[in-house]
């Protein structure tokens, strides 16, 4: 079995020898710590242009705070954060938006007193040009948003508000779209249709950083995936690889895959 | 008995409470913080306006106007950076202590400087005119008040609803982090909800003022905390409820001194509180929670 990761792993540095400068985003040695508790202790993240990579992993092992470090929410005691070759390790949230990276945050977080459309301009806070091409674009990844873009955001369904979640993080134009949980709390046929919009959306052009618990859902989407256990990177290699594995399976996946 | 008089008073004191209710709404709508100092801030700029133009200032009037609200912006914007930013992700009853503490400190920095004693407020032209509307005779300020309150409540719930800023106030309103993450910068945000709140709170106080002679270092506690009882009868956090609660809390108390009860008049407001919080916690125009999880 560690012939194969080894194997994977060797694939993957290959595959990224030759394409050294294209390197989207890269975290070296990532630590945050919350009084005194590590949250993050080590972590190296490489991530190429154009894939979606995925981590996964229990509760508490440190992958909320590791998006949210990269947003600029939470400032990290160590490490670096490196974005298409800009150095942005403590930049504020706002410079990171602009820089290109926009984040879906866990629970959706839709603004409940905006309108689904308030919701998506104030996606695109930042910018000062024409957003009409913008929401049309997501309106065509979501026509329920379309049918409903008057209606104030608190009134939507979960689903729905996954959905406006995901077009407001869209409104921004990221290179790379950080997406925390985007499963959690919905029911199994509306993660599926999520999980075909991120696809989507990554065919599109635009990179995809997933954070989920549902890691049967996320290794089958993703070109590459890191194992977080309690602060650690314990495991990376490709979604599929993964998703074949035995300890992955016993961990994360259920027992019923193991028969 | 002619009640005109009153109902024209109740509503002059009801829109110069209102302007300072605007401020205590405001600032509960996005930090859910009450800013003690809200009250003393509106009599520190009365004050300042006493030290340029009034017996003891040589400023000419409109221009010592003009620089008391441009400093009671300002020092609307230094409590804040002062007193609440540091305690941003501290528990929210630090910042309510450290409100009372800059109430304080505004309290005694003025009683320091003026002696305790009661300081004379400069006839400011135009507004202390005698005028005659309705069949009432009265100051011009009485007469404007209401009206001035009103047109400013429009003004700000046009620009809340309808413009950028306004949706990044109601957004950061809800939510800090998700604000960041759209990129707004929330501190900025919170410092322009500040400045409004003191540049109303200024307006309030030259109405104010202008209809009393005298005022000292505690003459913002009583509209402070009237403005107050308006905002939470209101529904705190509701711009047009802070404004219909202060024109209600105004009325009732001038119409309780038409019947001869003008020393039950605090009683009265209290009681109003009382009530509404008993039968409407939220307030008038209380907000609904439409949160979903």
């Amino acid at each position: 079995m560690s012939d194969i990761k080894n194997y994977e792993i060797k694939d993957f540095q290959h595959d990224s020898e030759h394409t050294q400068k294209e390197k989207l985003l890269e975290i070296k040695n990532l630590k945050v710590q919350f009084g005194g508790i590590k949250a993050v202790d080590g972590i190296s993240i490489d991530m190429r242009p154009g894939r979606i990579v995925t981590l996964i992993g229990a509760n508490g092992a440190g992958k909320s705070t590791t998006l949210r470090s990269i947003a600029g929410i939470i400032k990290p005691q160590e490490g670096e954060i490196i974005f298409q070759g800009e150095n942005i390790t403590g930049w504020s949230p706002d410079k990171i938006v602009s820089a290109g990276i926009s984040m879906c945050p866990e629970g959706r977080k839709v603004f409940p007193n905006l309108t689904v459309l308030e919701n998506l301009k104030i996606g695109a806070y930042l910018r000062k040009d024409k957003l009409d091409d913008d929401i049309e674009y997501v309106y065509s990844l979501f026509p329920r948003l379309k049918e409903r873009h008057w209606q104030f955001a608190g009134t939507l369904s979960g689903g729905e508000q996954q959905m406006l979640a995901v077009g407001r993080a869209l409104m921004s134009r990221p290179k790379l779209l950080m997406m925390d949980e985007p499963s959690l709390g919905l029911a199994p046929l509306v993660v599926k249709d999520i999980f075909e919009i991120i696809k989507t959306i990554n065919q599109n052009g635009v990179s995809v950083l997933l954070v989920e618990q549902n890691a049967n859902m996320a290794l089958k989407v993703a070109r590459w995936a890191y194992v977080l256990e309690t602060g650690h990177i314990t495991m990376e290699g490709r979604g599929e690889e993964l998703l074949a594995d035995e300890s992955i399976k016993e961990a994360y996946l259920g027992k019923q895959k193991t028969k | 008995m002619n009640i005109m008089p009153y109902v024209i008073r109740g509503l002059a004191t009801g829109g110069q409470f209102a302007l300072v209710a605007i401020g205590y709404t405001m600032v509960y709508g996005i930090l859910k913080l009450i800013n003690f100092a809200h009250g003393d801030m509106f009599m520190v700029s009365g004050i300042m306006l006493i030290y340029m133009a009034g017996s003891t200032g040589a400023m000419p009037i409109f221009a010592s106007i003009i620089i008391m609200v441009i400093l009671t912006v300002i020092l609307g914007y230094l409590i804040e950076k002062c007193a609440y930013a540091p305690l941003r992700t501290a528990p929210r009853m630090s910042s309510m202590i450290s409100a009372i503490g800059v109430s304080y400190l505004l309290q005694n920095l003025v009683s320091y400087i003026t002696g305790g004693l009661s300081k004379q407020y400069p006839e400011i032209p135009g507004l202390s005119t005698s005028v005659r509307f309705l069949g009432v005779k009265d100051k011009l300020s009485v007469f404007v008040s209401p009206v001035v309150a009103i047109v400013l409540m429009v003004v700000l719930v046009l620009v809340i609803n309808h413009t950028k800023f306004g949706m990044s106030m109601r957004a950061v309103s809800k939510d800090f982090e998700t604000s960041q993450l759209m990129g707004i910068k929330i501190n900025r945000v919170i410092s322009i909800t500040f400045a409004i709140g003191a540049f109303l709170a200024a307006v309030g106080s030259l109405l104010y003022f202008s209809k009393n002679t005298g005022i000292n270092h505690l003459a913002g506690s009583t509209p402070g905390i009237k403005a107050f009882i308006a905002a939470v009868v209101g529904g705190i956090g509701s711009i047009p409820g802070a404004v219909v609660g202060a024109l209600i809390i105004g009325l009732v108390e001038s119409l309780a001194k038409a019947f001869g009860l003008a020393d039950f008049s605090d009683v009265i407001s209290f009681a109003l509180l009382i009530i509404i919080l008993v039968f409407k916690p939220t307030g008038i125009f209380g907000e609904k929670v439409i949160d979903k999880v």
